[in-house]
Parts: C-alpha cells; sequence; structure tokens
C-alpha cells in the first residue's frame, strides 16, 4: 500500500496541473460519480489515477509475416493487440485509453526508444508500446512496454510467447501489465468466465453451459440444451469445471473436463446435489445435497472416488458455500433462523455462527480472493448485490436494481460479476460492478446469460 | 375426519381475519384459461375425448386441479387445503396400486437460484411424505426439484409467484 501510494504521488507530482486529454480523444467525458452511498475505508482506489491518459498505439513488427492468429500478417495483428489492451482498460472504467485507431503508429525501433515529444504534444501521460514477432515454429512473441511520457521514463516491461490461437492473451498480459503498474492491485484481465447461456421462452428456458474470456472473446457453448444445466465453476487450473445437469433427470453435479468433454458424477449418491464449489487449491469439492427433503453441505475429494464428508447437519436448508482465500474457512447460507442467512464455519464443519445480521435476507456469499469482503445476495423486496466484511459488518449495496444475483469475484477481488433479471420477460444477462459500486455494465453475451463464474488469472 | 374439518374451519376463519394479505393465492384466484379449457376437455363431456381409467389424463380429469398443491414464500408446510388434495390424489393412487407417480417441487422467481433448489426439494418432499402417510407406499412415489426453472405462470406479480411455489404430482404412464 506504502509503495503505491508513492508511485502514484510520483505520477501526480509528475503530471502538468491542468492535464489535457490526448487531442485525438473524443471529448472529455466527467467519470461517472454514482458511487452507491456509505463508501467504506476499506476501497482503495478513490482516486484521480483513472484519469491518466493513456496512448496505446498499434503494436510494431520487424517483418510483415502471415501468421495462424489472423488472415492478415503480423502488421495488423499489432493493431488488433492494441485494440484488445485499450477495450480491457476503457471497457472496465480503469484510465482513460486512447486506442491505435486514433494515433500515430511507432515503427519497431521506437518500441524501445520512444519519441517522447510526439506523446507528450498529445498530452499522453502514460504510454503503451509494443511489438509482435511471428517466430519460425508458428508461435507469436508479444513485447509490452509502459512509459511515463513526462519523466522520459520506461515503469514496466514484459515479453511472452504465445500460440497464434492464444494472441489474445498477450494482450490481455499487456493490460494487466499496465493496470498492475499504475494500480497497485494485482491482474485479473487474463482469465475465463464460465456461466449459463439461456434462450427460449420464460416457462422452459433452454439453458446451457457455456465459456468466454474476461472480455467476451473465445465464446464456446460446451452442451447442447438438451438438459438444464445450472451452477458452472471453473476448476482453479481451468481443467474442468463443475456444473449442475438434469441429464439424468433428477439434477446432480458432474465434472467436465475440458480436455477430454468427458463427464463424471462428484458423487454416486442417488440424492439430487446442486450448488458446486471447488476449494481454492483444486482438491476438495463441497455441494449441497439433499435427503428427504433436507438439505447440507458435504464435501469430498477432487479426484473422485472418496468418500463425502458432511459438514452440516441441521434441519434447515444448509446450501452454497465458498472458501476462504486460504481454504481454512466456508462461508455459506442457511435457514436454521427462519429465513436465508450468511453463516461461516471452519473448513471442517466445526464452529458454525452466522455473520449476517441485518433487516432481510442473505444469500449466495462468495468470499473475495483478496479475503477481506464477502459479496452476497441481499433480499428484501428486490435483489440486490451488497458486501460485507468476513465478520458480518460494513454492509455496503453495490446495485439497485429488480433483481441481482448470484456475485463472482474477479480474480483480483476489485470486481463483481452477477446477473441481473428482467422483470416480466424473465430476460437474464451478466452485469458487473466496481467494488466501489461504480463503473456498472454489461458484459456481452451472444444471447442471455446467467450463473457467472469467474475463474482465476490463467496459469 | 372431525378434526379435519376443524382446521379447515380455523383456516378459513383465520383467512377471513387475514383478508387483504392473503397468502395463499391460487385458490382465490380465476382458473387459468388453459388448464380450465384441457380439464373440461378430459372430464369426459366429450365422450370422444374421455381418459382411459389409470392414465395420467385420467389423474389430471379425476383430481380436478388438485394434483398440484401451493405453498407461501419460503415455506414447505401441508395446510388444510393441501391435504384436502392430496387426499384426492391418495385415493387415486390407492385405487390403481401399480402406477407410480413423481412430485415436482417448485419455487418461485423471487429467490437465489441454490436455495430455490432446495426448497423444491423440501416441498415435493413433504407431499411425499403426505401421500405415505395416507396408505401410498412410499416405493411408488419419485421427488424431483425444479426450483425456479420451470414457472407455470410467467407474470412477475405475487398473483404469479403464488401459482408457481407449488408442487405437482405427475403419475407415471
Amino acid at each position: 500500500m506504502i509503495a503505491r501510494l508513492a508511485l502514484l504521488a510520483l505520477l501526480l507530482a509528475a503530471m502538468p496541473a491542468a492535464a489535457q486529454t490526448p487531442t485525438s480523444a473524443p471529448t472529455p467525458t466527467p467519470m461517472p460519480t454514482g458511487e452507491a452511498g456509505g463508501l467504506s475505508g476499506s476501497v482503495s482506489d478513490e482516486s484521480e489515477w483513472q484519469d491518466l491518459g493513456i496512448a496505446i498505439p498499434g503494436f510494431a513488427t520487424d517483418a510483415e509475416v502471415a501468421t495462424g492468429a489472423n488472415s492478415a500478417g503480423t502488421g495488423a495483428l499489432g493493431v488488433s493487440l492494441a485494440r484488445v489492451i485499450t477495450d480491457d482498460l476503457k471497457n472496465n472504467g480503469l484510465f482513460k485509453p486512447v486506442g491505435p485507431d486514433a494515433l500515430p503508429r511507432p515503427g519497431y525501433a521506437q518500441i524501445t526508444a520512444p519519441d517522447f515529444a510526439v506523446w507528450s504534444g498529445r498530452s499522453a501521460e502514460m504510454l503503451v508500446h509494443g511489438y509482435v514477432r511471428a517466430n519460425p515454429d508458428g508461435q507469436l512473441t508479444v513485447g509490452c512496454y509502459l512509459y511515463d511520457v513526462a519523466l522520459h521514463q520506461q515503469l514496466a516491461k514484459a515479453g511472452w510467447v504465445v500460440g497464434a490461437g492464444d494472441w489474445r492473451r498477450a494482450a490481455h498480459k499487456c493490460a494487466d501489465l499496465v493496470y498492475s503498474r499504475l494500480s497497485g492491485e494485482s491482474p485479473f484481465f487474463d482469465s475465463r468466465i464460465a456461466y449459463i447461456a439461456e434462450t427460449g421462452p420464460k416457462d422452459h428456458r433452454v439453458k446451457r453451459l457455456a465459456v468466454m474470456d474476461s472480455d467476451g472473446a473465445n465464446h464456446r457453448f460446451l452442451t447442447g440444451g438438451q438438459a438444464l444445466a445450472l451452477s458452472p465453476r471453473y476448476s482453479p487450473d481451468y481443467g474442468s469445471l463443475l456444473y449442475l445437469s438434469y441429464v439424468s433427470g433428477n439434477p446432480r453435479i458432474y465434472a467436465y473436463d475440458l480436455a477430454t468433454s468427458q463427464q463424471r458424477l462428484i458423487t454416486q449418491s442417488r440424492n439430487p446435489t446442486f450448488a458446486p464449489r471447488w476449494s481454492p487449491d483444486g482438491r476438495w469439492v463441497l455441494y449441497s445435497m439433499a435427503v428427504g427433503g433436507n438439505t447440507d453441505i458435504y464435501r469430498v475429494s477432487a479426484r473422485g472416488g472418496g468418500e463425502s464428508q458432511r459438514l452440516t447437519d441441521g434441519p434447515g436448508i444448509d446450501v452454497g458455500g465458498s472458501y476462504s482465500p486460504d481454504g481454512s474457512k466456508i462461508v455459506f447460507e442457511s435457514d436454521r433462523s427462519g429465513s436465508q442467512q450468511v453463516y461461516v464455519m471452519d473448513a471442517d464443519g466445526a464452529n458454525q455462527h452466522r455473520i449476517s445480521f441485518f433487516g432481510g435476507r442473505a444469500a449466495t456469499p462468495e468470499w473475495s480472493p483478496r479475503g477481506d469482503q464477502i459479496a452476497f445476495t441481499h433480499i428484501a423486496g428486490n435483489l440486490r448485490i451488497a458486501v460485507m466484511s468476513p465478520a458480518g459488518g460494513a454492509l455496503r449495496y453495490l446495485t439497485d436494481t429488480w433483481q441481482d444475483e448470484a456475485p463472482t469475484w474477479s480474480p483480483n477481488g476489485r470486481i463483481v460479476q452477477f446477473f441481473r433479471t428482467t422483470k416480466g420477460t424473465g430476460h437474464t444477462a451478466i452485469w458487473q460492478v466496481d467494488l466501489t459500486g461504480r463503473n456498472e455494465r454489461r458484459l456481452p453475451t451472444p444471447v442471455d446469460a446467467s450463473d457467472p463464474a469467474w475463474g482465476p488469472v490463467r496459469p | 375426519m372431525n378434526r379435519s374439518i376443524r382446521t379447515l374451519t380455523l383456516a378459513l376463519m383465520a383467512s377471513a381475519a387475514l383478508a387483504g394479505c392473503a397468502k395463499k393465492a391460487p385458490k382465490s384466484l380465476p382458473p387459468d384459461p388453459v388448464a380450465a379449457s384441457s380439464t373440461a376437455a378430459d372430464t369426459g363431456m366429450n365422450p370422444a375425448g374421455a381418459a382411459v381409467p389409470g392414465s395420467q389424463a385420467d389423474f389430471v380429469a379425476v383430481t380436478q386441479g388438485a394434483d398440484t398443491i401451493y405453498f407461501d414464500t419460503d415455506k414447505f408446510d401441508i395446510d388444510s387445503a393441501d391435504a384436502a388434495s392430496l387426499q384426492t390424489q391418495a385415493q387415486w393412487l390407492q385405487r390403481y396400486p401399480a402406477k407410480r407417480a413423481t412430485l415436482e417441487g417448485h419455487a418461485d422467481e423471487r429467490g437465489t437460484r441454490d436455495y430455490n433448489l432446495a426448497l423444491g426439494e423440501k416441498r415435493a418432499n413433504a407431499a411425499k411424505n403426505y401421500l405415505v402417510s395416507l396408505g401410498v407406499d412410499a416405493a411408488r412415489l419419485g421427488v424431483i426439484s425444479y426450483g425456479k426453472e420451470r414457472p407455470i405462470a410467467l407474470g412477475s406479480d405475487e398473483a404469479a409467484w403464488a401459482k408457481n411455489r407449488r408442487a405437482v404430482t405427475v403419475t407415471v404412464d
């Protein structure tokens, strides 16, 4: 934190008193300030760094070479890379980037020796340069450099070798580098999202398992829609997905192997199982199982074959569950007190205690990857996304519409994704909002979308 | 029997006292036009359309809406109206002892997905247990929860939600 503040102080000191947006940018618009009331001190980024002007011209190349990544060559790919980076930073409300379509393009030699006069003339405070090279083996080498224009100083650099089909990952890695260096936060763009794609009438929705990159690209349907699919969760290594399917008639949890497209039941019990969750180390699967109408939370080895361990045993509905980042605790929901409320227990089921004590019902708790917050659905008439501390204090709403539910965290714990249902029609869409309550936006999906599950930064 | 009549009377008195905050909306709602017409077709008014005795169509025709019981928000208890419906179902099931049935539990859209799956399961089991208490063999009865995934009323208002908080008995042909 101290290091980050020092960096910001440095940046602020280096900036002109009246910072201009780059001349090629559209008319500057004020940042949205609709904060959802009562921001607590635990939120770390209220500040002006988001107003930084960043120029992201097209990436250069040493030689125009055809690649497996696009129909044009490395030259066109360099522009595409810069566009993806610009969109990452812009769509998430971070910074005010200006992309390659509005900027002059540097030559290959300038990537490591920028012409700072050009960029300070455009009032850019930060400059991203990069290159893309086609390797003889068909892979791509992508370099990414971040410069402080006023200081004429390189702030960060990195390079990656990626398969041609993975070129967007290099762009996300570069966006992560820029974001992390300037904000002090952990990266998150190079990650994927599993969700449920919805079509059809309200009383007979077709629900398919689907996955996509964090920006909606590389979208893929994994199931055909014959069987109702719900509540997916990426494994921490992205090797498999847990999800619920009605394929056998009853709702049951399957582990879907992404390499082989094969799936297996996580427990041979014939009782209905639902609400699957991974432990942070990927070794355990949490699930909820109804036996004779009574639902409890169980834990089983992710490798399969092991005995299930029952973690709750109350007469009410105990369901869901989300591990703390260190794996020592589980936050879950239970109606043992008469209505849905949020509880915390040790990973072995000991020390169960309620933490939500504010009117209404509290459901679908999800522990932040940073450990400091729990996101959940607050139900008091409408369903809203809210956060609280792991002790149950500092309740703060992030959204306020008719029905938002099922929060999932960005890998760095800065953004909460959820899904929104439209009153009457039942249409659904995935939305996200900053932990500050700002930058609420809808994610692009080909059809209606629900049950988002944001995976970690890709290995 | 006396007891159940008394319970019913009490329930009526209670609902009169609570007029204005009707919880069990379905009984006071106008019948669903689609369901009403299909029931009329199956009751044998039209001889050509009479259901085969012992079939699911026959079950629907005989129970006349009592194949479904309704619940209050977040609740799964069997009240006197539900008990009467389940009595009707049990009589039919005892008449056709070879028939099996599935109890489908549902919740309204105003709850979270996983909880509603658990709640639907609980409602279907409540209905099943009541049928078993009336003498229906538990081995004949299956249970499945659809949570909020299969609403029957499509509106987003209390009347629609009341119709969707339900357990439906479907006999297996």
